[in-house]
């Protein structure tokens, strides 16, 4: 029997996957081939999808990027067969752009099938858990210390700090939340592992659950992601029937519940206490910390509050173990970082490298330059709360200090490319408007000023000489004002974007 | 075009998700997963069954942009307006969707047909510009290719999904 790789990725979809898919299965049995299809995960090389592999006793052969259309010449050369041929790419795990990279959360990516419990620990998984189940909770977070993991939705705060303090706190209903509302544009990274490898995220919290005296979990995945909703709620399905979730987890007698539940298109939901807020059922209002959500979390109890990166990080911790987690990475920066290059990019997907390597090789060595073959313009990390950076500062290193030191953010490791075409006022204005849209409208300063922040752009664009310079004046007293009298990051750091793009391109604000 | 609502399917959902922590938002997915929208009709039964006041749930129903409190049109067509499709054509692709279908984001077609609604990233950013039409992402969407799968759903090639 044959086994060929498809795909069932939102962006392989989105560019014909299925359609691929049944294509291979109609040609298959028009020409009697024995072939099985596995919709895999993306291995997150999106420029190539759709990314088809055939299993072969070398290892798998790829074939990309696949439109319905090339079905019938596939079959011609012999695809099935791992024969070289039409769109055909060699060993998958020789194309450079994988090979080069140090993969920890997404060594599964694209191998496994996703729903699969018994392929996910063919692969290694849920062997951290059955290393956490003889530990002592204290151990299981002493451990997550040792490795350094810091929070992997922006903020980079130690995991093991904040699992400490739920751990110290008394005996009570505790929860484990999972922050799956990957709201920043130019991030994909926790739908890709979700949609790949959703059974690490749902070990890693399964860990987190053991480690503080947890017995319920939920995944907040944002409603814009529908593919991986599906996904999720199969493979909890599959943990529970497998035994890996519910009242006795592989026989050890714990407890551990996890449910996902949907946003509903609120950017803001991603910060954490907005996230509690929404999961609680009301709008998404940021809450003042103190209280920290560790102590006053989820429906007022102590709650861990990861991103879906941490979590599942957790899982590689346990089954390698802190001291390998460590040895990978620069500094304080210890681990890998996915990094998912996007925009006007020629090669865009997922590169995962350890802590250190320089932003301007991943463009042009994973990347590849831009899509439109321009110069690049200015380069958008972490977000649209992240700063601008020009191509002079593109020899940055990737780690949270270098990034700080920069007065910019790696955040959650979006990089998003603008060619030389790009207005940067405009873009400046964009993050205003965004603001505008996305402000849960507690604090003053995000929720007018942001509206302020669209208007006097405005006034930048439409004037000149004095009456200009008075403008971007008041727009630097404004982006004070949101930055110091803003709870959160929202109205806090939307004058990022806006501030970079004045500093290193004043040509486009008439200056 | 107002489709109908079905009550008793409505006290369904809300009998059966009421006793779940944090019930509202489950409760109001599933409504419009339903009936396409939140009618206001229901929001007194959703406050009664929640112990909330109408207030709460209708600030809730408002305060989310998935979350529509008035019938949409057949077919719900989002377009990326966010950073990384920007750099490849959104702005553009835009202006293009609103005057092919002479219609604002955020409005419905004359005819009903579609709904055009902006939305802040589809997690497909290294292959922009996305488009999400029902539950199905579409990417590289250029003017062309938007005008194609818009004489798609003319054609009713594609199901209307909520």
């Amino acid at each position: 029997m044959i086994t060929v790789y498809v795909p069932r990725d939102t962006t392989a979809c989105a560019l014909g996957a299925d359609a691929v898919a049944e294509a291979i299965s109609t040609e298959a049995s028009q020409r009697n081939i024995d072939l099985q299809i596995v919709r895999n995960g993306s291995r997150g090389l999106f420029w190539l999808e759709t990314l088809v592999e055939v299993a072969t006793g070398a290892g798998r052969v790829a074939y990309g990027p696949v439109n319905a259309s090339d079905v019938a010449a596939l079959f011609d050369a012999g695809f099935y067969e791992g024969k070289d041929g039409t769109l055909s790419l060699g060993l998958t795990e020789d194309i450079p752009y994988l090979k080069n990279q140090q993969r920890v959360n997404f060594v599964r990516a694209g191998i496994i099938d996703p729903l699969s419990v018994d392929d996910f620990k063919a692969h290694g998984g849920y062997e951290g858990l059955d290393r956490a189940l003889a530990m002592q909770p204290q151990a299981i977070v002493d451990e997550v210390k040792e490795s350094g993991l810091r929070g992997r939705g922006g903020a980079a705060f130690p995991a093991g700090i904040k699992w400490q303090t739920v751990h110290d706190t008394p005996p009570q209903q505790k929860y484990i939340v999972c922050n799956a509302d990957e709201g920043d544009s130019g991030t994909f990274a926790d739908r890709l592992l979700m949609e790949a490898d959703p059974l690490q995220l749902i070990e890693g919290m399964t860990i987190a659950g053991l480690a503080v005296g947890a017995t319920q979990g939920y995944i907040y995945l944002r409603s814009e992601y529908p593919k991986a909703h599906t996904v999720l709620k199969a493979a909890l399905a599959n943990a529970y029937a497998a035994g890996y979730l519910g009242d006795n987890i592989a026989g050890s007698g714990k407890h551990f519940d996890l449910e996902v539940r949907l946003g509903a298109g609120a950017y803001i939901c991603g910060e954490e206490t907005s996230l509690l807020e929404s999961l609680e059922g009301k709008r998404g209002m940021v809450r003042a910390k103190p209280p920290l959500p560790a102590i006053v979390g989820l429906f007022g109890q102590p709650t861990v509050i990861n991103n879906v990166l941490t979590l599942a990080s957790v899982s590689g911790i346990f089954e390698k173990g802190a001291a390998h987690y460590k040895s990978l990475g620069v500094g304080r920066s210890t681990g890998t970082l996915p990094m998912q290059l996007a925009g006007n990019i020629k090669r865009g997907g997922i590169v995962e490298l350890a802590f250190g390597s320089s932003l301007r090789s991943l463009l042009e060595d994973f990347g590849g330059g831009t899509l439109s073959g321009k110069a690049i313009k200015a380069v958008q990390v972490g977000g649209p709360l992240g700063a601008y950076l020009p191509d002079a500062a593109l020899d940055i290193s990737l780690d949270y200090e270098s990034f700080a030191a920069a007065s910019a953010m790696l955040g959650h490791g979006g990089v998003v490319v603008f060619d030389e075409s790009a207005d940067m006022l405009e873009q400046a204005r964009f993050a205003m408007e965004f603001c505008v849209v996305e402000s849960c409208g507690k604090c003053t300063p995000c929720r007018i000023g942001s509206t302020r922040g669209v208007e006097v752009i405005d006034n930048i664009r439409d004037s000149d000489g004095e009456q200009r310079d008075d403008n971007l004046i008041l727009l630097e007293d404004l982006c004070d004002t949101m930055e110091f009298g803003s709870l959160c990051a929202m109205g806090g750091l939307t004058p990022f974007p806006v501030r970079s793009a004045i500093k290193h391109f004043p040509e486009d604000f008439g200056g | 075009m107002t489709p109908a609502f079905d009550q008793a399917a409505i006290d369904d959902i809300i009998a059966q998700h009421q006793e779940l922590p944090g019930a509202l938002l489950p409760i109001l997915h599933e409504i419009q997963h339903t009936a396409g929208y939140v009618p206001a009709e229901t929001v007194p039964a959703i406050a009664t069954a929640l112990s909330l006041s109408r207030a709460e749930v209708h600030g809730v129903i408002s305060f989310y942009h998935h979350f529509h409190s008035a019938p949409m049109g057949q077919h719900i067509v989002q377009i990326c307006r966010a950073e990384a499709c920007q750099a490849v054509g959104a702005r553009e692709l835009e202006k293009h969707a609103t005057a092919k279908l002479a219609t604002a984001l955020g409005a419905t077609s004359a005819d009903g047909k579609i709904s055009l609604e902006p939305v802040y990233c589809l997690g497909n950013c290294a292959c922009g510009p996305s488009v999400q039409i029902g539950d199905e992402v579409h990417a590289r969407v250029t003017p062309e290719r938007f005008d194609a799968l818009i004489n798609e759903l003319a054609t009713n090639k594609q199901e209307a999904k909520s």
